[in-house]
């Protein structure tokens, strides 16, 4: 009984899905096959000839290899950001969480107005300049960890309220210092929220367009959105190059995705997680 | 072990004058540093400039007029209603659909893995590309959504070009590409429980329904509360699907306060945006800040 | 599965490390390198790309990075902090006129009146780069573009149709192309820019009647809801609408399929700046034989003119630490070698402002119905934008509404001047 119930429900999703996800899916990689002209028709149709190489080589050369440098600096300031988010921000939701004082008001106020305030792109540069991290690629980390902190804190703080309080002061009783306690007791049984939050954080990270814009100018700089510039201007733009670029600047994130989501999977069947 | 702890406490990172809390509030220094230098300073000094008129190659003291000019916007009443409604429709969406995704998708379902690349894809998509794809999707006349319904013998909207519709249309395809963060948060929120408690409930004899109910709904407050707040609020503050779609239009029909802003900051009113950031700020934490309380006090309820 | 990613990963971490050291390698074996900004755009970076290329190869020891930045009014913010923040690149390319006039030349830009090449700039030109202070800050990048309406040679033929010097006989040309079927006015608010065409474009027939309209304007004293001169602009985009003769898709269809439409007869008419010339011979090269050009036509056939506007110029910022460098390469962009490259690479579509400079034999046809305008006997005015330093914003929002039927001409020139008020009194200038 259950099973055809599943059954049905599976096919019913795997439908929807279809419709719903893989035509505009397919919409783009289409475009990555079409020809300028016929790209340029911006309709749904089935590409006349197979230009996808001729595209992908285009892209990649672009600018004396511009994408490559990207994907580079993409990368770097990606791995870097995120690593310091997550560990910075954990051991502020798990202190956030557990300990009750009359400030807690206060930092979550301050907190939540970093989600509501967009940051102020002049007085920050010049701040910048000031700490000679201006154009530098650490001073770019520093600011996404800055602007990444109140989402990830706030994911923190409500799922540690999932993790017992007596597992912690068991261990404390045991006599194990607060660093251990939290790194080695608490950030473990988080494992399935530090996945999520990695993915959100490096697809942001890595999409972001606005800060490495203002913060790290010049060429050598250059982040993944970026090149999307190549091929898009306010006058003319060339869809099929724009798509293939798209489509490729897609890859590394959909590949961070594919490996941590078979994380959540594998904690899933394990039952990592035990009350 | 204790005398390791001694040497650990005499370490000079903050001052502990009563009996070490095992939660140190030298965990909050070093996000506290990050934050406080590059963000909130920055963004506090900032507010003077929207008692300014400033051009950010310098700037004249004029008290709050940019405050009468923003409030006096020909569109703003309408901004705003746009911009509730696009923020309770957007996360309304996510959280209901974002939590049947996750049990639907942490359940036993043949593709699972497939399904859920599938439903987190648009999150990686970048927002230039979902909104170009669809505008052309949209599009009145050739786009494929009004072909297809043509089939069925539906006459399509113009879902962007028809001044009342613009905003949903947009909202839709917020919710396209945000449920699955919306979807993986509650599946995180899932996963966390444990398994016991389904055990339980099972023995005692609950439906699947019953289960759900009783032990999923309550059990993922912690992501729904994440869920609601981060859609809420970005859908308070959204502005760039909306602009890579409609740019506020046609005219000004799709325009919320966000995106009045940036329109005011891209022609160069520096410190008018910084005086409307100041009163969406001042929208938002209205909204916002009862919200996180009630939450909170539920949550310390339970 | 996870070892070849693994594997695919190195090798283009490889692959890219290689392309960085052939970076480094290049810009190391010479002794001065400048860097240079543009907006992005395939047809500006290769007219970019064509000068450095050039201006390397007759100056062996400079070596020229070209950077990008978006275009509009994004690039516009970024051109402004960049230039507050002291981090400019040694030479950029901006626009002239109003938004010159709006990144405080006389502050950051180095004076380049004295350059000798400013012998050859027309004087046109030199109006719109000229700070408060009556120096002149930069040097022509481009040619002079018109602002009028393409339209389509086979349906003129087809129907025996003229090219109208009245706005009453362009109205009557419309009204037989929709009679024979044919889309008469192509509009694609997809774009929102295009569509303040209408009321752009009108503005040589306003100042053909009101010689006093900019200076009365940026005084604060003339509006365009209350000149009915200056208004027609608006009425002019209202009245098309109301007739009927727009394509079926105009709220949704783009600048390409504008291009597109005129130039394969989809539609008769498609009112744009004449840059696009260049941008059709790129995209419908068999097609180009078919599109002409006229000026937005007024109310008196012996009052016809061209609004001009002017091109970008380049400008070095006062923080280059390669002055004599910069001064070189600026100078290389306003000689006559320099617009021998920009037509290399990207085609000739307008008169470029240095004196002897020439355009090619075979130009297009939509080039050769401008040149006219510019000769001898021809009349044309630079549009507002240049008279003025006050342009609205909310310009490009209004006219859709007004071309889309949502408001109303009159009311659409009334949301404008509060428009153009807040700019005003942005820019501090006296009587707002």
């Amino acid at each position: 009984m259950s099973f055809v119930r599943n059954y049905w429900l599976s096919a019913v999703a795997i439908v929807v899905s279809a419709v719903v996800f893989l035509i505009p899916f397919s919409f783009i990689i289409l475009m990555a096959f079409k020809d300028k002209t016929q790209a340029q028709l911006l309709d749904f149709s089935w590409p006349q000839g197979m230009h996808l190489w001729s595209n992908i080589v285009e892209v990649v050369t672009t600018r004396n290899w511009m994408l490559l440098t990207a994907f580079i600096n993409s990368t770097i300031l990606t791995v870097a950001s995120v690593t310091l988010v997550v560990i910075l921000s954990a051991m502020v939701g798990f202190v956030l969480q557990r300990r009750k004082t009359k400030f807690n008001g206060l930092i979550e106020f301050l907190i939540l107005a970093g989600l509501m305030l967009p940051p102020a792109v002049v007085p920050t540069i010049w701040l910048l300049q000031g700490l000679g991290l201006f154009g530098k690629l650490h001073g770019l980390v520093l600011i996404e960890v800055a602007y990444s902190l109140p989402f990830s804190i706030l994911l923190y703080r409500a799922f540690i309220a999932t993790i017992p309080r007596e597992l912690d002061e068991a261990a404390i009783i045991d006599g194990a210092r607060p660093f251990d306690v939290f790194f080695r007791i608490v950030l473990p049984l988080l494992w399935p929220v530090t996945v999520t939050n990695i993915v959100v954080q490096s697809v942001a990270i890595f999409n972001d367009f606005t800060n490495p814009l203002y913060y790290l100018p010049g060429n050598a700089n250059a982040t993944v959105q970026l090149t999307l510039y190549n091929f898009q201007s306010q006058f003319s733009t060339s869809y099929n190059l724009l798509f293939t670029n798209i489509a490729l600047i897609t890859i590394p994130p959909l590949i961070v995705f594919l490996f941590f989501n078979r994380q959540i999977v594998a904690g899933m069947t394990a039952g990592a997680v035990k009350g | 072990m204790a005398v390791m702890t001694e040497t650990a406490a005499a370490v000079p990172v903050v001052q502990v004058p009563k009996r070490r809390s095992p939660y140190p509030a030298s965990f909050f220094l070093p996000a506290a540093v990050i934050y406080g230098v590059l963000f909130l300073l920055p963004t506090f000094a900032s507010l003077y400039f929207s008692l300014t008129r400033w051009t950010l190659f310098n700037s004249t003291f004029i008290g709050l007029d940019n405050f009468a000019q923003f409030l006096r916007e020909p569109f703003l009443i309408k901004g705003l209603i746009n911009t509730v409604l696009y923020a309770v429709i957007t996360s309304g969406l996510k959280v209901v659909l974002g939590l049947l995704l996750a049990v639907l998708l942490t359940s036993q379902i043949a593709a699972r893995g497939y399904l859920r690349s599938v439903v987190f894809f648009p999150v990686l998509v970048s927002t230039v590309g979902v909104g170009i794809t669809f505008t052309i999707l949209m599009h009145p006349t050739q786009g494929m959504i009004n072909e297809a319904l043509a089939v069925i013998g539906i006459k399509g909207p113009g879902w962007l070009v028809n001044p009342s519709l613009a905003l949903f249309s947009v909202a839709l395809v917020d919710v396209w590409k945000g449920v699955g963060l919306a979807t993986v948060i509650y599946i995180a929120g899932i996963v966390a429980i444990p398994k016991d408690y389904y055990e339980a409930a099972r023995i005692d004899g609950s439906t699947k329904w019953q289960s759900f109910l009783y032990v999923t709904l309550p059990l993922c407050r912690p992501a729904t509360v994440t869920v609601i707040l981060l859609s809420f609020i970005g859908g308070l503050r959204t502005f760039d699907l909306i602009w890579a779609m409609t740019r506020g239009g046609p005219g000004f029909a799709s325009d919320t306060v966000a995106s009045v802003i940036y329109k005011q900051y891209q022609a160069g009113f520096y410190g008018l945006s910084t005086a409307g950031n100041v009163v969406l700020f001042i929208l938002i934490a209205v909204l916002v800040v009862p919200l996180t309380m009630l939450l909170n006090r539920r949550e310390g309820h339970e | 599965m996870t070892k070849t990613t693994r594997r695919t990963a190195l090798t283009g971490f490889a692959a890219g490390l290689l392309a960085l050291t052939a970076l480094t390698g290049a810009s190391f074996a010479q002794s001065t390198t400048l860097t240079y900004l543009i907006p992005s755009g395939a047809d500006g970076v290769a007219v970019a790309e064509e000068l450095v290329k050039s201006f390397e190869a007759a100056n062996p020891d400079i070596n020229i990075e070209i950077e990008t930045r978006p275009g509009g009014s994004e690039g516009d913010n970024l051109v402004k902090t960049r230039l507050a923040t002291s981090s400019m690149a040694d030479v950029f390319r901006y626009n002239s006129g109003s938004l010159f006039q709006a990144i405080n030349p006389q502050q950051f830009l180095v004076d380049l009146t004295n350059e000798p090449w400013q012998a050859d700039v027309q004087d046109s030109f030199k109006q719109v780069v000229t700070a408060s202070d009556g120096t002149v800050r930069g040097a022509p990048m481009g040619a002079a573009m018109g602002g009028g309406i393409y339209y389509n040679k086979a349906i003129y033929a087809e129907l025996g149709l003229t090219v109208p010097k009245t706005w009453a006989e362009f109205m009557a040309n419309n009204e037989k192309i929709k009679a024979a079927g044919k889309v008469a006015v192509v509009q694609t608010y997809g774009d929102t820019w295009t569509s303040q065409l209408f009321v752009l474009a009108d503005y040589y027939n306003v100042s053909a009647a009101e010689p006093d309209f900019a200076a009365n304007y940026t005084a604060g004293t003339a509006k365009f809801a209350t000149d009915k001169v200056a208004q027609r602009g608006f009425d002019k985009l209202q009245e098309t609408f109301d007739a009927g003769y727009f394509n079926e898709d105009f709220g949704a269809a783009k600048y390409d399929d504008g291009l597109r439409m005129v130039a394969s007869g989809e539609g008769a008419h498609y009112p744009m700046l004449t840059f696009a010339t260049t941008a059709i011979v790129a995209s419908y090269p068999d097609l180009i034989d078919n599109v002409g050009f006229f000026a937005q036509p007024g109310d008196d056939a012996a009052k016809n003119g061209l609004t001009v506007w002017m091109p970008d110029g380049i400008y070095i910022p006062n923080t280059t630490s390669n002055l004599d460098a910069a001064k070189k390469f600026v100078a290389y962009v306003a000689s006559v070698e320099g617009c021998e490259a920009q037509t290399r690479a990207g085609g000739a579509s307008g008169p470029y402002l240095i004196n002897g400079c020439t355009l090619p034999a075979d130009v297009p046809p939509a080039v050769t119905d401008m040149l006219p305008y510019f000769a001898d006997g021809g009349q044309n005015g630079p549009a507002l934008e240049f008279l003025s330093p006050i342009k609205g914003p909310a310009l490009e929002q209004i006219t859709v509404e007004v071309g889309s039927g949502i408001r109303p001409a009159a009311d659409g020139a009334a949301l404008y001047d509060e428009d153009v008020r807040k700019q005003a009194q942005q820019l501090g200038l006296p009587g707002w």
